[in-house]
């Protein structure tokens, strides 16, 4: 009789201790979605009442809006770079961090010190940096007489930009990477080493196995991170030149937050949650033989 | 030891040595690429415009200007911009631990019916883009007349964001049942134990969610951008930006206040160290 008092009590206090995240499921997330799937069937535009519109939305996003391919084509080909780019080198730096040297603590700090940096004060850093005339990289092409290209100003460069900026924060990665590495139990490079192994070898059958799960992560992690670039375009570039780093995320912006087309920027939200999903499912399909879980 | 063995051992010591003076070699390197950009950035907040724009470039300002800095942040009103994203990032610190915290020990430690569906639902939110939810929350704050209010920006971290219950979940995991079992015994309410017993044990999560959520609330730029529009309530980032626009060939100013943004960061980079590294890490190896 006491102890079902106490678990009904246990019962109660735990859903009353798990109600903060619960209610702003219910509201937040549960009812915001659902507010944004029914929206999407209207033709609201916060100011008028709204009126059924049926697919209409839809319709338009897959068939008549020419920016939403050219946006998603953008931002597939920015994370297309980045992700692996950034994923290989956190990973080449990892294996170079995890060497036992001394003074390795410091080069490890050194290495990830970027990415603990405000991102927007970084902006303005890059800004400058990427400057055709007096910008860190031209001023150092200078040296060896080379004219540097108008980067930010280039239909050609702006988004390749985008991927060199993106590797400064590549020490993120890395020490994720390091984690894994030095979670490896020892006796495995041991039994390795007995067996005359290689260090290629090695890397192929232990180390890479090993870090599957954490290599998986990250990058399903970086993919749905890369889809959803936002500052970046929106101050340096402004999806600019001639629309060349006009990414999804700022075509969601400007028809939402400028033009308050709030129904039809709800549709293209649908669109990129689906198409994260899909790739996240692809990558997943295609990942799960490869990845080893211990 | 055979004295082949001992000529193996020895050559291979060699080698060792060789390539760690190439590794050195290459990190050195490599670490200067990194480190040049911040430098660069430091060195311009210092200088007069005129060596700026100068080539080839001049690391080493002269004159020193510090009083770049103070005129940087007089020409627009910094300080206030500091002080509402300090009240911003408090507030969201405190929601988020706290409420996190509470449901991370409930999901935790308690039995009750729903809990394993609770965990599934908080782990499947984790994919979704922030965007899915922010139309139609901006539709509804601004219908209720939170635009210009800094509730949008603080009151949905009173909700426990899903990670970091994930964080504290995990964490209360592994501490001993008897904790709890002693506490029961001596008379104390299941959250009172949470309070006294569990909370206290778990400075390490409560760093790692604490300066989490005040680099996000810090960085924050598209939410204070759709619900500040009145510049008395702006943040550093709104103020950043809009300085860049108005003065943009001002490059000494302009870094000097992204500089002095960067400073509470590096400020807590310096004195938790440990727990920037083990935030960054905790979001990526626990997948």
């Amino acid at each position: 009789m006491k102890r079902s008092r106490r678990a009904r009590r246990e019962e109660l206090t735990g859903w009353l201790m798990a109600s903060p995240w619960i209610i702003g499921f219910l509201f937040l997330t549960l009812g915001a979605m659902t507010f944004s799937l029914g929206m999407s069937f209207t033709d609201y535009d916060f100011f008028n009442k709204p009126s059924f519109v049926g697919l209409q939305h839809y319709k338009q996003m897959l068939f008549e809006d020419e920016l939403v391919w050219h946006s998603i084509g953008i931002t597939t080909l920015y994370a297309l770079f980045s992700v692996p780019l950034t994923l290989v080198l956190g990973l080449l730096l990892a294996m170079i961090l995890n060497q036992k040297l001394k003074g390795i603590a410091l080069f490890r700090t050194v290495y990830y010190f970027p990415s603990v940096l405000p991102e927007i004060a970084t902006i303005f850093l890059w800004i400058l940096v990427f400057d055709p005339s007096f910008g860190l990289f031209n001023s150092v092409l200078k040296w060896f007489s080379i004219t540097g290209p108008n980067w930010l100003g280039s239909m050609e460069w702006a988004l390749p930009s985008f991927v060199i900026m993106s590797l400064w924060g590549v020490g993120g990665g890395m020490l994720i990477y390091l984690a894994g590495l030095q979670g490896i139990p020892t006796e495995l490079y041991e039994a390795a080493t007995v067996d005359g192994s290689n260090r290629f070898t090695t890397f192929m059958r232990i180390t890479l196995p090993m870090l599957s799960p954490v290599i998986f992560f990250n990058l399903v992690m970086g993919i749905i991170g890369a889809l959803q670039v936002f500052n970046q375009a929106y101050i340096m570039t402004n999806g600019g030149p001639a629309r060349s780093t006009y990414f999804f995320m700022l075509h969601i912006f400007y028809t939402s937050f400028q033009e308050y087309r709030m129904a039809y920027a709800s549709a293209l939200s649908w669109l990129l949650f689906l198409y994260i999903g899909l790739l996240t499912f692809i990558v997943f399909r295609f990942g799960e033989k490869k990845v080893f879980y211990s | 030891m055979s004295a082949y063995a001992h000529r193996k051992t020895s050559s291979v010591r060699r080698s060792q040595k060789i390539m760690n003076s190439f590794l050195y070699v290459l990190l050195t390197a490599g670490g200067l690429v990194i480190l040049v950009p911040f430098i660069w950035m430091l060195s311009t907040s210092l200088k007069i415009p005129s060596q700026v724009f100068a080539w080839p470039i001049e690391w080493i300002p002269k004159p020193v200007k510090f009083s770049n800095y103070v005129e940087a942040l007089s020409m627009r009103p910094f300080i206030l911009y500091y002080g509402n994203t300090f009240f911003i990032t408090g507030l969201a610190v405190l929601g988020q631990v706290f409420s996190s915290s509470i449901v991370g020990y409930s999901l935790a430690r308690l039995r009750w019916r729903g809990n394993n569906l609770v965990f599934a639902l908080i782990m499947s939110t984790l994919m979704l883009p922030e965007i899915v939810r922010m139309i139609p929350t901006f539709v509804i704050f601004s219908k209720i007349g939170w635009v210009d209010t800094f509730l949008p920006l603080i009151l949905p971290h009173f909700f426990a964001g899903a990670f970091n219950v994930f964080l504290f979940r995990q964490f209360f995991h592994s501490l001993p049942k008897d904790l709890d079992e002693a506490a029961t015994v001596d008379g104390a309410s299941l959250f009172g134990i949470y309070w006294r017993i569990i909370l206290p044990l778990s400075k390490p999560v409560i760093g790692i969610v604490a300066i989490n959520t005040f680099r996000y609330s810090w960085n924050d730029f598209l939410h204070p951008l759709i619900y500040l529009n009145d510049t008395k309530l702006w943040t550093i980032t709104l103020g950043l930006r809009a300085f860049q626009q108005e003065f943009n060939i001002d490059w000494n100013l302009l870094m000097a206040a992204s500089a002095t943004s960067m400073l509470p960061i590096l400020i807590l980079f310096v004195i938790a160290q440990k727990y920037f590294i083990q935030g960054i890490v905790f979001t990526g190896v626990k997948g």
